[in-house]
């Protein structure tokens, strides 16, 4: 793919915040969270473009959005928050964005805490942030249950990439151009974030969590039950322990 | 009791299994989530074949007189759950690849109406 970018933020001194931006919303029947999660982004931040990857919702997701003025991308059928956000992940590159960041469609994400998790991509510190909900003084309740395995993949995920890692559930994400281009071609399926961590770790790019505080969802419960999160703990774990085994192309240059 | 060499050759069977299993997701050629089910059949068989008396045990509960038969009523079952849950992977893609051709059937026909406006217009 031919990608003809002109970046003149390089050579230029300027302000990094000029970095092109764009803030990918994955929604998956989220109509009445998803318009009040557009608003209070445009709010916030006036300049930051907003695409929404509408993952074949069944209720008036994609109607609400485009009400509000947001270029939707609609997908044919269901594939799943691995697959929604790629696909917001290729749109930004096709459309010549320099960073991304994943701000949930049912409102879980503060957008006024987008610039803190912005923060350390446009100063170079990291090349994915991952706006996590522990660090900052217990926003977070959920289940038990869901508790247990966010702390035990955090453990583990800990271990694989050598780096203190508290929370590997979280969605609240921004990814600088290497790690932008890296996702749009691999980014794992179900539970991408998880596995993302450690495959950006095998690629040597570099990971910096910063607190932020989850909201309860606005609407609508979380559709894991405890079946289905035991599969995906399985399915997961089983995902890291081959991914040991494998060897990644590194570092990813520019093409 | 099964024989030794019965429970030897199913359990080097089982682990050739899981080993060819492993090396498939490794290299990206089987996904996680459809390698599950044949990972449960491996490990399943590799236990059944090297712990002997419990083979015994449960061959004795269903009637069956010769342990290593219910090893290949045991893996037999197995092929018939991984065969069903395939049906309904198959079904399912069949169903995603029936609208992917219909969206995209309906884009480029609008795609060649677009155009052909647009030229209309240079036209006049």
């Amino acid at each position: 793919m031919a990608q003809h970018v002109t970046a003149p933020v390089e050579q230029a001194p300027r302000s990094p915040r000029r970095l092109r931006t764009i803030a990918i919303v994955p929604a998956y029947n989220e109509e009445r969270s998803i318009g009040q999660v557009l608003q209070e982004i445009r709010s916030t931040d006036p300049d930051l473009e907003i695409v929404v990857i509408n993952d074949a919702s069944t209720d008036r997701t994609a109607q609400v959005a485009a009400r509000a003025g947001v270029p939707v991308v609609n997908l044919p059928f269901n594939v799943g928050i691995g697959g929604a956000v790629q696909t917001g992940y290729q749109y930004a590159l096709e459309h010549g964005f320099e960073v991304a960041i994943q701000v949930d469609g049912d409102g879980q994400h503060d957008p006024r805490e987008i610039a803190d998790v912005l923060e350390p991509i446009f100063d170079g510190r990291a090349d994915l942030v991952v706006g996590t909900r522990f660090a900052k003084g217990g926003g977070y309740r959920g289940t038990r249950w869901r508790r247990v395995g966010i702390r035990l993949f955090a453990a583990i995920v800990s271990v694989l990439v050598r780096q203190r890692v508290s929370d590997t559930t979280s969605g609240f994400r921004a990814v600088n151009k290497k790690a932008l281009r890296l996702f749009a071609a691999d980014y794992p399926h179900d539970y991408p974030e998880v596995e993302s961590i450690v495959l950006l770790s095998r690629h040597h790019l570099k990971m910096l969590e910063v607190p932020v505080q989850m909201r309860v969802r606005v609407e609508g419960n979380s559709s894991i039950t405890a079946l289905r999160s035991a599969y995906y703990m399985i399915k997961v774990l089983l995902a890291l322990f081959i991914g040991l085994f494998r060897r990644y192309p590194t570092p990813l240059e520019e093409p | 009791m099964t024989p030794l060499r019965v429970s030897i050759a199913a359990a080097i069977a089982a682990a050739i299994l899981l080993l060819v299993i492993f090396e498939l997701i490794r290299s990206r050629r089987l996904q996680e989530r459809y390698a599950l089910l044949w990972l449960l059949t491996g490990i399943v068989i590799f236990v059944f074949a090297v712990w002997r008396g419990l083979l015994s045990r449960v061959a004795g509960l269903v009637g069956i007189s010769y342990p290593p038969s219910a090893l290949f009523v045991l893996a037999a079952f197995f092929v018939l759950l991984v065969l069903l849950h395939y049906s309904t992977v198959i079904s399912k893609l069949s169903d995603q690849n029936r609208i992917l051709a219909q969206r995209l059937g309906l884009l480029e026909h609008q795609l060649s109406e677009t155009n052909e406006a647009r030229h209309g217009d240079a036209g006049s």
